[in-house]
């Protein structure tokens, strides 16, 4: 086996890690668009879930804890934007343009007491034989149990949305507020759910950060995965499926450009790192183009504000 | 240096709040002399940051019954910078410290309105009457751990993990790889530039990809601990950097390079309240005691250790430069001809590898 294929291994391993945070933040957004919301909020709440969930692991000596914690913390950043939108019909857009700023200063103040103290890491998964497979092996069978949390999230959601009843309504939500109300159902009930949701993935995204991917808390330690996130929704026309697929092209170029490097192959490391966005810009393009396409994919009612007695 | 600009435009308003606070606070002791400082990052870093402010509180320490002095952290580079100083010399300070390669222009632009008030500037090059600039020749502690490096490896592959290929990190990869090459003429540098001064998951994941790739010894010349856990978690070894990073990984951390601001500052200071502080450039070395290193590793054999030491002190006694020539480049061609070594200005506009490290520059 030569080097370079010997280096497909880790390079999997570590794809499949990098695209993480990224798949729990993009399938919580996904939902929440999916019910008609716009939330531009995922950085903040990252933020603010991976320094709760780091502070709740140091003062129990729980990642566990800490995880859920995070989660927790994600859900009530997005409470607080689901009641100014959807209850105070603030603006969205720039309801969650305002969350982010608030979470990057409120997860600085939070985590003052946490920087620099560093945390056991969680253990990856070891299974004697499989994990010890050449090339697939580790990438497989030898994750932390977050990054399988993350893998069975999309299944999941994508069970949710399009076999199950409250899926339905949901989408149903968010393709036509008015009509889905004039039904009966409670879109506000079912957007803040979703909201709550999404707040939720963001903030279990945050905590992977900062509990397993970089077992530490440093300020802005997303560094604009939120942002990723988000593109990551457009880029898979609102499919779960894509959206794995989107999360691993992200994390897959994020690594081979830093390997690319360290080979030292003369392609210009901004060119591999511009990748991912050309590719969301031109997917952009090309749906747009296709007023069908986007009828059926993205949600009518995204980010329109939803009075219930008009 | 463009040292973390990315992302501090969002904290400008967070900026502002802690600037009212801190104006508040700083206003008594009207006979003590007021010295203002100003951060790019937050105290809490435990790099750069942090080493500046433990020159503060030495100042503090030492001349606590003439001066007072006041920070501003978390300081974007840029138009909000000029705000700061400005806040900073309209409330009294006389002598102020800006700490970033990015407050340069704002700090002469507020040295100009303010002839009376003097100022310190950091790493950058442009002075005036009232404007001096300092920083420290961080690339002689680079031969040292380049050293160390060159004898711990058994792989012979080096990782390097870059910020931006500017001058300063470029002289530190040079500097490291000509001490290497010359105890291990075998082993090689590989580089990868993560192009920001401060992403911990960029930094983890391209330690993670350098030691998939081989590297048995990683440095660095980003400011997170972050490549510290990576080793420690894969049992290598790895340098930290601006300050001792020991605790994030006891076994891997080998020694950290240490900036040290202590003595400049004091010294400054009580210049400055003697009348004797003149607008100057200092560019300080272990000389100078403008960095240390951080206690050696305790499994680092002890010849390794002494080799280092020695490395130290004929670089503080001037017997050694870390440019000392013959010195090639990539191509073999010699840059800095045997029986010289290179000058501050080559050093300071170094935008080429030498012999031993693996890739191109980035341009």
């Amino acid at each position: 086996m030569s080097a370079e294929l010997a280096l497909l291994g880790p390079i999997l391993a570590a794809m499949l890690a990098a695209a993480t945070p990224l798949l729990f933040a993009a399938l919580g957004e996904l939902v929440v668009e999916k019910s008609g919301v716009l939330n531009l909020g995922v950085e903040g709440m990252m933020l603010v879930g991976a320094v709760c969930g780091f502070a709740v692991a140091v003062q129990t000596g729980s990642s566990t804890a800490g995880f859920v914690a995070g989660a927790a913390a994600g859900a009530g950043m997005a409470a607080l934007f689901g009641v100014l939108t959807l209850l105070l019909l603030a603006n969205q857009v720039a309801t969650g343009l305002a969350l982010t700023l608030f979470g990057v200063g409120l997860s600085a103040l939070i985590g003052q007491g946490f920087v620099g103290i560093p945390i056991a890491d969680v253990p990856e998964l070891y299974i004697p034989g499989l994990t010890d497979l050449p090339v697939i092996g580790k990438a497989l069978f030898g994750q932390d149990a977050l990054v399988y949390l993350a893998l069975a999230a999309v299944p999941a959601v994508h069970w949710f949305l399009y076999a199950t009843r409250k899926g339905l309504i949901l989408r149903a939500v968010g393709e036509n507020h008015a009509a889905a109300h004039a039904l009966g159902y409670k879109v506000i009930r079912i957007r803040f759910l979703a909201v709550l949701f999404g707040g939720a993935m963001s903030g279990m995204g945050g905590a992977f950060l900062s509990l397993d991917y970089t077992p530490m808390w440093a300020e802005g330690i997303s560094s604009g995965r939120g942002w990723i996130a988000l593109a990551l929704v457009v880029f898979a026309t609102w499919k779960p499926g894509r959206v794995l697929l989107g999360a691993w092209l992200f994390g897959g170029v994020t690594i081979a450009q830093l390997h690319v490097q360290g080979l030292g192959i003369d392609i210009p490391s901004q060119l591999l790192s511009m990748l991912p966005y050309l590719a969301t810009v031109i997917v952009l393009v090309v749906i747009s183009r296709d007023v069908a396409r986007i009828r059926l994919n993205a949600p009518a009612s995204l980010g329109k504000v939803f009075h219930p007695d008009a | 240096m463009n040292r973390r600009t990315m992302g501090k435009a969002l904290m400008g308003l967070a900026t502002g709040a802690a600037m009212l606070a801190l104006g508040v606070g700083a206003a008594d002791a009207q006979e003590k002399m007021k010295v203002g400082f100003v951060y790019v990052g937050p105290i809490s870093d435990h790099g750069y940051s942090y080493q500046h402010d433990q020159g503060r509180l030495a100042v503090e320490k030492e001349l606590g019954d003439k001066v007072t002095t006041t920070f501003v952290e978390n300081v974007p580079e840029g138009a909000d910078a000029e705000r700061v100083i400005e806040q900073l010399a309209s409330s009294g300070h006389k002598l102020i410290f800006t700490t970033s390669f990015g407050f340069m222009n704002p700090t002469l632009k507020v040295a100009q309105r303010h002839p009376d008030v003097k100022f310190e500037h950091a790493t950058g090059y442009k002075r005036s009457a009232n404007v001096a600039t300092y920083s420290a020749r961080f690339y002689e502690a680079r031969t040292v751990i380049g050293q160390i490096a060159g004898k711990m490896t058994k792989s012979n592959i080096i990782g390097y993990i870059g910020s931006f290929p500017i001058p300063e990190v470029i002289s530190g990869i040079n500097a490291f790889t000509i001490a290497m090459r010359e105890v291990n003429p075998k082993a090689e540098v590989r580089v990868v530039w993560v192009n920001s001064w401060y992403d911990p998951g960029k930094e983890a994941e391209a330690a993670k990809a350098l030691i998939d790739q081989g590297a048995d010894v990683i440095s660095l010349h980003t400011d997170s601990p972050a490549a510290i856990q990576v080793a420690q978690e894969r049992g290598l070894w790895v340098f930290g950097q601006s300050s001792d990073m020991t605790r994030f990984g006891p076994k891997a951390h080998l020694t950290a390079i240490v900036d040290d601001w202590r003595e400049y500052y004091v010294g400054r200071v009580k210049a400055a309240l003697d009348g004797s502080w003149k607008s100057q450039d200092t560019w300080g070395g272990f000389k100078d005691h403008m960095l240390f290193l951080a206690p050696y590793n305790p499994a680092l054999p002890a010849d390794v250790v002494a080799a280092a030491e020695k490395a130290r002190t004929d670089i503080m006694e001037g017997k050694r430069h870390s440019f000392q020539g013959p010195v090639k480049d990539q191509s073999g061609k010699v840059v800095i001809a045997e029986g010289k070594h290179a000058t501050d200005e080559q050093i300071l506009k170094m935008d080429w590898y030498v012999e031993g490290v693996q890739g191109k520059v980035p341009k």
